[in-house]
């Protein structure tokens, strides 16, 4: 019966085209493919942030200047801010006084000795970090105190005194990016397990693992 | 009738007298406690009085004076850190008072009901959530150790610790309750462009930690829930992250901004403090696993052993990068090496607790333990990591811990 076995044939292409397109992937239309659950809906919850409370909130700064605000200062400006606020932790100079406040000042070329010392100067890669971390964190008594003028001003007197910029330097969101601290190459990625990676299966699956090789 | 009557006028009677001897005994008795320090006599017959009332939150018992110990006090009360008396312990959780602490700017008072995450930067639509609306979404409950990348950083210098809340006394484990964060990333819906979350604490030093977007979709967790209660104050009250195996600081603690982000922010801590410094003068960046480690608890450095005979050798494990596979312990500083018992569960991320069972022969013994996971790591000891790294790094060491057991009993540090 040719054409019972036509019909019959038509139907199986037909009914196999079909699962081709909705089993696409590479497989065989006759292995189901695992069936994966598609992506969480969203649930709706949470309100949109208004763009008034994101600028009141949003105070990240980038290492290449985003986040910076407007505003200056200069080291000659810093003085005073640092004298204030800053020295009784830290030492007249940056010189640090612990466990008060460590040593911000000094130690540029020392990383490499027997005796390291890791200030702003000397570490720190970056000087929009100092800016961020003094804006966050400092001073320690009363952080967020400091006006934005005053950041940038005593920002650029610890560079001032680690001999990264000059006494009249005005930093701002243009000039404090361009900053090249000097230990800014000073960073490898972590190459941990750097020790310990001597590859072993422990207890008796080492044996099993041998064999199996 | 009769003759019960009369037994029990005789009954009455000489429970009148018992009555009024055991109220002056029971009188004495309290006196005698209150002086003892409210004392229960388990084992008199005179009578026994009932014990304290029932209470709303409990408190342990008064005998019991296991305590944090602070480790580096900083120059305001609210910073510096505190270290868990890992020795005191049992199991693999640590009660949420012990928990170590370590902080910047001190522990801040938030009202739940104020306090509001915002994710904002590279997504579709940022948001605010109410506290309400993060116990809403589906929840889970993993448990995960936490070490400070400090932990026995003393050691870097050849300045060994002498108990093991004092060496590694940055590490607790719990139980945490939370949502993945990943869900309230798809909330807001990340573009293609975000590569790191940089995630701020509520505290006043607004500390800051940027994230891989990576790790931030595996298996980060918001954390509300802390061994069964509320996340405590010092641990991030109200919400925390839980970056399950990664460095104590990046969990970030009193969560309350995470920014998506195309490159890391570079805060202070990641590019300029938990950095370790290498001999030749270049420091890893980005060292986010804490790796393989391990200390025996007991018996352990400030203890005593009161003669020789049977004791058990325990103590704790962990690893960031993969499961725990065994630990090994050395009573002989290291020439033999004794496969432990562990306590199941084994979890990925989570303390372990082994055990082996010992008899000292009353010699002098040099103990110590040594983890490997599932990677094939192995705990290196303090030499290979001096010989890798130097002694300038002062994060992420995880050497071998010996205690010298003198022949008197007392253990110290070796």
């Amino acid at each position: 019966m040719p054409r019972r076995l036509f019909f019959w044939t038509l139907c199986f292409v037909a009914w196999a085209s079909l699962h081709a397109q909705t089993n696409s992937g590479g497989f065989p239309f006759w292995i189901q493919r695992k069936r994966v659950d598609p992506a969480p809906k969203p649930a709706g919850f949470g309100r949109p942030a208004s763009a008034e409370e994101l600028k009141q909130r949003d105070i990240t700064v980038l290492s290449d200047g985003a986040g910076l605000p407007d505003g200056k200062g200069t080291a000659a400006q810093g003085e005073a801010v640092y004298r204030d606020k800053c020295a009784s932790c830290h030492g007249t100079n940056g010189e640090g006084n612990l466990p008060q406040g460590p040593q911000l000042v000094g130690g540029i070329g020392t990383l490499a000795t027997d005796n390291p010392i890791r200030t702003v100067g000397s570490f720190w890669p970056y000087a929009t970090s100092v800016w961020d971390y003094i804006h966050r964190a400092m001073p320690q008594n009363q952080p967020g105190s400091l006006s934005t003028d005053d950041t940038y001003a005593v920002t650029a007197f610890l560079l001032n005194r680690n001999k990264i910029v000059e006494t009249s330097e005005v930093m701002n969101k243009e000039s404090l990016p361009k900053v090249r601290m000097p230990n800014r190459d000073g960073f490898v990625p972590d190459a941990r397990p750097d020790v310990g990676k001597n590859t072993r299966t422990f207890g008796e699956n080492r044996n099993q693992k041998s064999q199996a090789r | 009738m009769k003759h019960k009557s009369t037994d029990r006028t005789k009954d009455d009677a000489s429970h009148a007298d018992s009555r009024g001897r055991r109220r002056f005994l029971a009188t004495t008795t309290a006196l005698a406690a209150t002086l003892a320090g409210g004392l229960t006599d388990l084992w008199g017959d005179e009578g026994r009085e009932p014990g304290a009332p029932m209470r709303p939150y409990g408190e342990r018992s008064p005998f019991e004076k296991v305590a944090r110990k602070s480790s580096r006090p900083g120059p305001l009360s609210g910073t510096g850190s505190t270290l868990t008396p890992l020795e005191s312990l049992y199991g693999i959780i640590t009660p949420s008072a012990l928990h170590f602490e370590r902080h910047h700017s001190g522990v801040p008072t938030i009202d739940p009901d104020k306090h509001e995450l915002l994710i904002h930067g590279l997504v579709e639509k940022p948001l605010v959530f109410k506290m309400d609306e993060i116990k809403r979404f589906p929840s889970v409950s993993r448990i995960h150790f936490l070490e400070c990348s400090g932990g026995s950083a003393g050691e870097y210098q050849g300045d060994p610790a002498p108990t093991p809340q004092q060496t590694a006394g940055l590490f607790s484990c719990s139980e945490w309750t939370g949502v993945p964060l990943s869900m309230l990333m798809r909330e807001a819906g990340v573009k293609p462009s975000a590569k790191w979350v940089l995630a701020e604490g509520g505290d006043a030093s607004r500390n800051a930690r940027s994230i891989p977007m990576e790790k931030v979709m595996d298996d980060v967790l918001v954390a509300y829930g802390q061994n069964g209660e509320a996340v405590r104050p010092e641990q991030g009250y109200p919400i925390r992250l839980i970056v399950p195996g990664w460095e104590g600081n990046i969990n970030v603690k009193w969560l309350q901004r995470l920014h998506v982000l195309d490159q890391p922010a570079m805060t202070r801590d990641e590019s300029a403090d938990y950095d370790d410094l290498l001999a030749n003068g270049k420091s890893y960046r980005f060292s986010f696993v804490m790796e393989a480690k391990s200390i025996v608890t007991r018996p352990a450095g400030g203890q005593h052993l009161a003669g020789p005979g049977a004791y058990e050798i325990t103590g704790l494990a962990w690893s960031g990068r993969a499961r725990v596979a065994g630990v090994e312990v050395s009573t002989d500083g290291g020439k033999n090496w004794l496969k432990t018992e562990l306590q199941q569960p084994v979890l990925k991320n989570a303390a372990v607790r082994f055990r082996l069972p010992w008899n000292w022969d009353g010699n002098e013994a040099v103990i110590g333990s040594r983890c490997t996971d599932e990677s094939g790591y192995v705990q290196p000891t303090h030499e290979q990591i001096i010989a890798a790294r130097g002694t300038h790094a002062r994060f992420h060491y995880n050497g071998i811990k010996w205690w010298r057991l003198q022949k008197s009993g007392e253990l110290t540090y070796a």
